[in-house]
């Protein structure tokens, strides 16, 4: 995979880090502004998730070629405790951590693809993907 | 990044310029606190217009940061969200809703106005 850049995410400075290099990667794909807002937006909501339950991990930005579109994958990759119920985190207000609780089906409605995997102790990995229109 | 915090009469206006880690807005919520007892500010305006994202986190420090300076009898207006921001914002489930928020800064003190004239 070519143009990948990875973004190693230990602390909150990395969550801005992550979402300007988000951004910039969106716009210099030909996103609007608005959609890289969005992506920028939820990057940083991911990047959160990595920093409150895994403490470490990392973003990985690719651009993507469908068939007849373009567009940009973000993962969210930790090795982290793992998510026991996905069901229950993708339902709006749940949190395990005693904050808003907004984070992956927020995340879920900014994007277009959005895939969990995870595995308990093991860690957690979300794609998601935002094509442009 | 420290968020500039300037005094204007009864009011504080805080205007945020680049963009801030969950350390500085924690920060900026405690300077906001301590200048609010120290100058016996009546009002807060936090300009808003630089941030490319307002994502859980800020949102939700920035209702804090109204809600502690409500507890203080002042009032908090947050000026200048960003078209492209806002609409972020609704998608991700956000919505500031017990805090007042205007157009830009000349708005945001309007407001001010007028409340600490309604409550003098």
């Amino acid at each position: 995979m070519e143009n990948e850049i990875q973004v190693p995410i230990n602390s909150d400075q990395d969550i801005v880090t992550a979402r300007q290099k988000g951004r910039l990667l969106a716009v210099t794909l030909g996103f609007s502004s608005g959609d890289a807002t969005l992506i920028a937006t939820a990057i940083s909501e991911l990047a959160r998730n990595i920093v409150t339950y895994a403490k470490s991990g990392e973003i990985r930005l690719t651009a993507i070629n469908g068939s007849a579109r373009q567009g940009i994958r973000l993962v969210a990759h930790d090795r982290g405790p793992g998510i026991s119920d996905i069901q229950q985190a993708l339902r709006d207000g749940f949190s395990t951590s005693g904050s808003l609780g907004l984070g992956l089906p927020g995340v879920k409605r900014l994007v277009d693809d959005f895939e969990i995997v995870s595995e308990k102790n093991h860690g957690t990995t979300v794609t998601a993907q935002k094509w442009k229109p | 990044m420290e968020v500039p915090i300037l005094k204007q009469g009864d009011f504080l206006i805080a205007t945020i310029q680049a963009a801030l880690t969950d350390a500085d807005l924690l920060h900026l919520r405690s300077a906001l606190l301590q200048q609010v007892v120290r100058c016996r500010s009546r009002g807060v305006i936090v300009d808003v217009t630089s941030l490319d994202v307002m994502d859980s986190f800020a949102s939700r420090t920035l209702r804090e940061i109204a809600q502690m300076i409500h507890l203080r009898g002042a009032e908090t207006v947050i000026v200048g969200i960003q078209p492209e921001v806002a609409f972020a914002m609704v998608q991700l489930g956000l919505k500031l809703e017990d805090v007042a928020t205007a157009l830009d800064l000349e708005e945001g003190l309007a407001h001010l106005k007028q409340k600490s004239e309604n409550t003098a």
